[in-house]
């Protein structure tokens, strides 16, 4: 996986795991990997994947049976899109209005080139 | 795991290296050791195993001074160092002769980490490339099953894939009761695997603390502007690349480069936040 420079690993590697339960390849009640499983495949220290669970775990996104893993919580999906909503105005919405507000673009240029977007990609 | 005491180390007829060094590490961690050219990392990694002997001060490597090189010590003691010399002898051999030093040792983990690295059985060991005898000391080195893993400039010589190899190889070793101490320049090989950073600098530690508790003190970010809560900078494309002090809490990613630089030149300033 490539890292960004601009955000804290352990929270990069909270968004891989919400995309997969967005994207359905994770479901509710779902094991997913366990530490030392993920954080060989993204090449990490463990370490900084449990602080990783411990972050969606306070979310209720994930929870822990003792003993045998990490599992998917129930209704996840509803609460990977609130914590991701926050996170979304919190970090990455006042740089898109940065721009707005410097390249003077209006809010309605901006919605139909957001109903044009809808419509490419996803359409179905 | 680890605590040195006033340690006062100099090489004879040199000027002294570490001044009254204090440090501790814990088992369930993998260190980073940073520190200029001759700040002496590599020597303070040879005083943790006993290859050479401070002039006072007190070592306590898992309950021993290391400096007796006991057995029951060195039996959890995986080191490798930057440079060695291996045999003119087959793997089959060096297993025979080596790996019984080694109570714990695993060698069906062995067996994997040789064919994971590709590392040729049917050549001497002094006849391989550099890189393949650094993989075969890795190999050989984490199938010892020791509580202490020490290496100095690990990637040194690996190729691409044998570097991604390498950062799985390391996340998998990783357990609560092992210590890992990683020296390197090559931060962008392992950043993400260190938690814990250690830097050298001015015959002592000047730094011993973790990712977590680094960027909850410090902010690191790319900017257009400084203001007075910044703490080093350096220019960059669009810029300034850094540090200030975090005091809105904000999460972001550790600079290693960036925050060695800064103790560099700022030294005075981060002792004050980190103490």
């Amino acid at each position: 996986m490539e890292f960004s420079d601009h955000k804290a690993i352990y929270l990069q590697i909270a968004e891989y795991v919400c995309e997969h339960i967005l994207l359905k390849e994770w479901k509710d009640e779902d094991r997913i990997p366990s530490v030392r499983e993920l954080a060989v495949t993204l090449e990490v220290n463990p370490n900084t994947v449990m602080r990783t669970y411990e972050l969606l775990q306070s979310k209720n996104i994930i929870n822990n049976k003792r003993g045998i893993g990490f599992f998917v919580a129930e209704d996840s999906i509803s609460k990977v899109k609130e914590y991701r909503k926050t996170t979304f105005i919190e970090d990455e919405l006042p740089n898109v209005f940065r721009n707005l507000y410097l390249l003077n673009i209006d809010f309605k240029e901006l919605q139909s080139s957001y109903q044009v977007f809808i419509e490419q990609n996803f359409r179905s | 795991m680890i605590t040195i005491e006033n340690l006062n180390f100099g090489y004879s007829k040199r000027p002294m290296l570490f001044r009254d060094m204090n440090m501790q590490l814990n088992c369930g961690h993998i260190y980073g050791l940073f520190g200029e050219n001759g700040a002496g990392k590599s020597t303070l990694l040879k005083n943790i195993v006993g290859l050479v002997y401070a002039q006072s001060g007190t070592l306590n490597v898992m309950g021993f001074d290391p400096k007796k090189r006991q057995p029951a010590l060195l039996q959890d003691i995986c080191f490798i160092p930057e440079e060695f010399e291996l045999p003119s002898v087959y793997i089959d051999n060096y297993l025979k002769s080596t790996a019984p030093f080694y109570p714990k040792f695993d060698y069906q983990r062995f067996k994997l980490l040789i064919s994971e690295f590709n590392i040729p059985s049917d050549q001497r060991l002094n006849e391989i490339s550099y890189g393949q005898k650094k993989k075969f000391i890795i190999a050989f080195g984490l199938s010892t099953q020791a509580r202490l893993v020490i290496m100095d400039e690990p990637t040194n010589g690996l190729d691409i894939p044998s570097k991604t190899q390498f950062r799985k190889i390391m996340a998998s070793a990783l357990t609560e009761d092992r210590c890992i101490i990683i020296s390197t320049h090559q931060v962008r090989d392992l950043d993400n695997l260190i938690d814990t950073v250690i830097m050298l600098n001015e015959n002592s530690i000047a730094l011993n603390a973790s990712v977590e508790e680094i960027t909850q003190k410090l902010c690191f970010k790319r900017v257009k502007e400084l203001d007075e809560t910044v703490i080093y900078s350096e220019p960059s494309i669009s810029g300034y690349q850094a540090i200030f002090s975090n005091s809105n809490e904000q999460e972001s990613k550790l600079d290693i480069e960036l925050l060695f630089n800064a103790l560099l030149n700022e030294s005075g300033k981060l002792k004050q936040i980190f103490n």
